[in-house]
């Protein structure tokens, strides 16, 4: 055990990292209908994913710190980019494509924001002033807007939700909060008529899913169905009649929760939740006995990311949320967020591991 | 840092905890709303959402039931069921159907009758449901498909078991045939009960025992994935399948009543008169009910249409047509029961006139019979013997008469669609402001005129009289097997009627009459009675197509074919304890007596004595003159 910790690994996260990947192996498996070649794949995935940990857990704050302005500036560059000339999928403008291997820039931002928001109020004394505050609004709202455009509403939720909770822990003002919230109901309106029909339509079957259970709704209900269907103790293992039937759109990614709900039932989201729970709090501890603004920032931060990845994909496969693609951490199928995810918590393990003990 | 801003790190560390606190409240907040949703959904709506899981997963399958066989009634078969392999497409599973189409074509064959019949298939069904493309795929081609199966969507190859009817046109006009069910019939059917059929009876016996063939449909529970491919079955229903028939019908009696009508368009029909079970039902031309069944394309069904043979009219259940002399073994009852003596004479001097008129009713023997009482009258078919008849009884006592013998009204024959005929009606045509002529009277009295009959009505009327008084219901079923036990339960005898109010005595005389038309001196059917091993009665009738005039003659060889005259013969055999009463019309045949009557010989031959006497044939008619 001291060895890892000489490693910086944190123990507890690390473990708790390890039994997600041990549910997300046996979820992705019964979910794509036991195809051993996905299984493969999505071993690497984890393996590439924890390799990651491992080397940013190396990486220490400091150098961190330096690198957080760049990576920001960076992203900025690569989402305008995608904007210009990305892969254009399932209309949505998303991906770019650099030599064969092609990846989200947004994903990016999910890590570069927190880090640049850090960065920024461990630059000025906190709390900090309105103008302080605005800046780091529009640091915020650029790359949100960016991935907006895209569109990726999903994405664009989760980093404008980051820097928000980023703002907040820097200790905005209640006064500011309350005018931001009466700024919101405002903007409603107007976000609205820019939202795309799709986006629109998938707010509104949010309200009521059985209105269009062939079109819209379809997602929600059958995933709704899956979970329901499992009932307290779930129908078993491999047992998921809504995936294995083909009933559940995207059963392995971004539905995966809902097999997960049928085949584990209640008691089973118990046991996930409990895992999830102690990791933000891992997280928060983390954050708490960081020794610096940035550290204890970017810790906060990030911790935050990874519960709205988890509390916006729970919410949407159970209907209290639009459908917006955003994947259940670290157990649904797919690439990108594993990575993102888990060099966020190198990061965390970086922060924690490389305190000073006489600090 | 920038200069001159001074941090509280102490303030700072303070406020975060604070701020810590509150995030990881709302965290925990959140994630406990989230697991109520959960419990919501998991716990309270728990049954509500397992029963919509398992409804998407299990759907009910239809298996139709197997159709009922008819058989004829020595247990010969005349519709049966048989599995063939066809080629189906479902419509909403067809990514590109021109595509699909042209590379189907190249594994099996589709001639432009397929395709045609396809596309309107196409037209006028819904999507989801699936169409056949080609049947009777051989064991070649489905090998060649099958292979190859997996690189389209919605095309399946099925075994089917399809109606078939192995005697081909024989009887078709009493068996009918099923067809694809269409629009309007799926509007008056229970959808639940076809569930998973395709077709149903469309004419005859098929039509009209819908019920009976039909059976129960069976269901499968199958579970199911989201593109609506079976996985596996869970439970099973069986069908029950339909039940047989079996028609009084005799598919040896049948065949030769359309042999010997022969290229002629005609009619025979023959039942027991005791039952009214029909034996032979015939309607030439006949066709090939086959190509019905899966929906016969349109330039075929355009040439039986309008053929001018009219192969499609059921000559048996919908002619109608004028008695002609038949009509006379009905009303030598009536003047019976009118009391006219049997024995009084009248003078036929080859014309009848009514008084104060010049025109002149010809009797068929311009030399007239002489003096003739109401035996010789019948025998020798004496028009005007039943021309004074008419006039003495009046068009209404005739019509009710007649109504008394079933004419004017459907005999309630188990076939759907039955023509009524008609009888003379001058009431109605004053109304119409047409005065009735007296003329129009005298000719009822020999079946011209506004008295038309169906064949099935005059077999049916015949039998009232060689029953001695009592008409049965005709009926083509006797029997239904229960295809299980094999318990076959006869159907509860047809019901009686009386035809009148005739005494056994009038009965006998009458029949004694028509017994000599056929046996007697000068009797106008005595080709078929000479040599014949049982007694018959009969009555053979002329009925004009052509309206001749006063100066005219007709002269059958110079008539065309198509306006010469009928040929009609009813006879009922043997005499002292009837077993057959037939009914033959030959259209434009000429005379009852050379043309139709051996057909009913043939057929009472074959029923009474098992074989048919090779001596009778049916003469082709000539310049003949007796009628």
């Amino acid at each position: 055990m001291k060895r890892l910790q000489r490693w910086h690994i944190d123990i507890p996260l690390f473990y708790a990292l390890l039994a997600l990947a041990g549910i997300s192996l046996l979820m992705v498996y019964s979910a794509s209908a036991e195809n051993l070649t996905v299984l493969v794949k999505h071993v690497v995935r984890l393996f590439v994913g924890f390799g990651i940990l491992f080397m940013v857990s190396q990486i220490r704050p400091e150098v961190l710190r330096r690198l957080a302005p760049i990576l920001f500036g960076v992203g900025v560059l690569l989402l305008i980019a995608v904007l210009g000339f990305g892969i254009v999928l399932k209309g949505a403008r998303r991906w770019l494509g650099v030599g064969g291997v092609s990846f989200q820039p947004a994903e990016v931002m999910k890590l570069a924001l927190p880090m640049m928001l850090a960065w920024y109020f461990a630059r000025v004394p906190l709390p900090p002033n309105l103008r302080q505050l605005a800046l780091a609004g529009l640091i915020t709202l650029v790359p949100v807007a960016l991935i907006a455009k895209q569109p990726d509403l999903g994405t664009a939720i989760l980093v404008l939700g980051s820097g928000f909770a980023m703002l907040f822990l820097a200790g905005m003002y209640w006064r500011i909060l309350a005018a931001l919230a009466a700024l919101v109901a405002v903007a409603v309106p107007y976000v609205w008529t820019h939202l795309h029909g799709y986006q629109q339509k998938r707010i509104l079957t949010l309200l009521d899913p059985a209105s269009d259970p062939l079109g819209a709704g379809y997602h929600t209900l059958q995933g709704m169905i899956a979970i329901g269907s499992g009932g307290f103790f779930g129908k078993g293992w491999l047992n998921s009649s809504q995936a294995h039937l083909d009933y559940l759109p995207e059963s392995s990614t971004d539905f995966i929760f809902a097999v997960f709900a049928e085949e584990f039932g209640l008691l089973g989201i118990l046991v996930l939740l409990g895992i999830y729970l102690f990791i933000v709090y891992r997280g928060f501890l983390i954050a708490w006995l960081a020794q610096d603004s940035f550290t204890r920032m970017l810790a906060g931060g990030l911790t935050l990311v990874f519960f709205f990845y988890f509390f916006v994909n729970v919410g949407m496969v159970s209907g209290i949320l639009p459908v917006v693609g955003v994947p259940l951490p670290l157990i649904s199928y797919g690439g990108t967020a594993v990575v993102t995810l888990m060099a966020a918590f190198g990061m965390l393990m970086s922060i924690h591991t490389h305190r000073k003990m006489t600090g | 840092m920038r200069a001159g801003e001074i941090r509280d790190h102490l303030r700072e560390s303070r406020l975060f905890g604070a701020r810590l606190t509150i995030v990881a409240s709302v965290v925990v907040a959140l994630t406990g709303l989230l697991f109520l949703r959960l419990a919501y959904i998991q716990i309270v709506n728990y049954r509500h959402f397992a029963t919509l899981s398992q409804e998407n997963r299990v759907k009910p399958v239809p298996i139709p039931p197997v159709r009922g066989t008819i058989y004829d009634r020595n247990g010969v078969v005349l519709a049966q069921n048989y599995p063939v392999l066809t080629l189906e497409i479902v419509p909403d599973q067809v990514d590109d159907m021109g595509e699909l189409l042209k590379e189907l074509g190249k594994i099996v064959t589709l001639n432009e009758r397929d395709l045609k019949l396809f596309a309107k298939q196409l037209r006028e069904r819904p999507r989801f449901e699936s169409l056949t493309l080609r049947t009777h795929l051989t064991d070649e081609e489905a090998a060649r498909f099958a292979l190859v199966r997996h690189r389209w969507n919605g095309a399946e190859l099925r075994a089917r078991l399809q109606r078939h009817y192995p005697q081909g046109a024989l009887a078709v006009h009493a068996i009918g045939y099923v067809g694809r069910i269409n629009e309007e019939e799926a509007d008056n059917i229970d959808r639940n009960t076809y569930r998973g059929t395709q077709h149903i009876g469309k004419l005859g016996i098929e039509q009209s025992y819908e019920d009976t063939l039909l059976g129960t449909v069976g269901f499968e529970k199958v579970e199911t994935d989201a593109h609506g491919r079976a996985i596996r079955v869970l439970e099973r229903i069986a069908p029950v399948a339909g039940r047989h028939l079996h028609l009084s019908l005799d598919a040896r009696m049948q065949a030769i009543a359309e042999q010997a009508i022969g290229t002629f368009k005609g009619v025979a029909v023959a039942m027991d008169p005791k039952t009214g079970a029909v034996l032979a039902f015939a309607s030439n031309p006949t066709y090939d009910p086959n190509p019905f069944v899966n929906g016969i394309d349109t330039d075929s069904y355009t040439a039986l249409r309008e053929s001018k043979d009219k192969p499609l009219l059921n000559r048996a259940l919908n002619g109608q047509y004028a008695p002609g002399s038949t009509i006379k073994s009905f009303l030598g009852l009536a003047a019976l029961d009118a009391g006219e003596n049997p024995a009084k004479q009248i003078t036929c001097p080859g014309w009848y006139a009514l008084p104060g008129s010049s025109h002149h009713f010809r009797c068929w023997k311009k030399a007239g019979h002489g003096t003739v009482d109401l035996h010789t009258a019948v025998v020798q078919s004496c028009d005007v013997y039943f021309y004074k008849l008419a006039v003495t009884l009046g068009i209404e006592r005739l019509n009710s008469y007649l109504a008394g013998f079933g004419f004017g009204s459907p005999t309630g024959v188990d076939i759907r669609g039955e023509s009524k005929g008609a009888l003379p009606q001058p009431d109605a045509k004053q109304r119409r402001g047409q005065p009735w002529q007296p003329g129009e009277t005298v000719i009822t009295g020999i079946g011209q005129g506004a008295v038309l009959v169906t064949p099935l009505q005059l077999a049916t009327a015949l039998s009232g009289i060689a029953n001695r008084g009592l008409r049965p219901q005709p009926r083509l079923v006797q029997a239904i097997e229960d295809p299980a036990t094999h318990a076959r339960t006869p159907l509860p005898p047809s019901p009686m009627q009386s035809s009148g109010a005739y005494t056994p005595e009038q009965i006998e005389i009458m029949v004694h009459n028509l017994t000599d038309v056929v046996n007697g001196e000068g009797g106008t059917a005595r080709s078929i009675g000479w040599n014949a091993p049982y007694k018959i009665a009969g009555k053979t009738g002329t009925a004009q197509v052509k309206g001749v005039g006063q100066a005219e003659s007709y002269v059958e060889s110079r008539t065309a074919e198509h306006l010469r005259d009928h040929a009609l013969f009813i006879a009922f055999a043997p005499v002292d304890d009837p077993q057959i009463a037939v009914a033959v019309i030959v259209e434009n045949g000429g005379h009852g007596g050379s043309v139709a009557a051996p057909i009913a010989r043939k057929l009472m031959d074959q029923y009474l004595i098992g074989s048919v006497n090779p001596a009778i044939k049916v003469v082709v008619p000539n310049s003949g003159d007796a009628d």
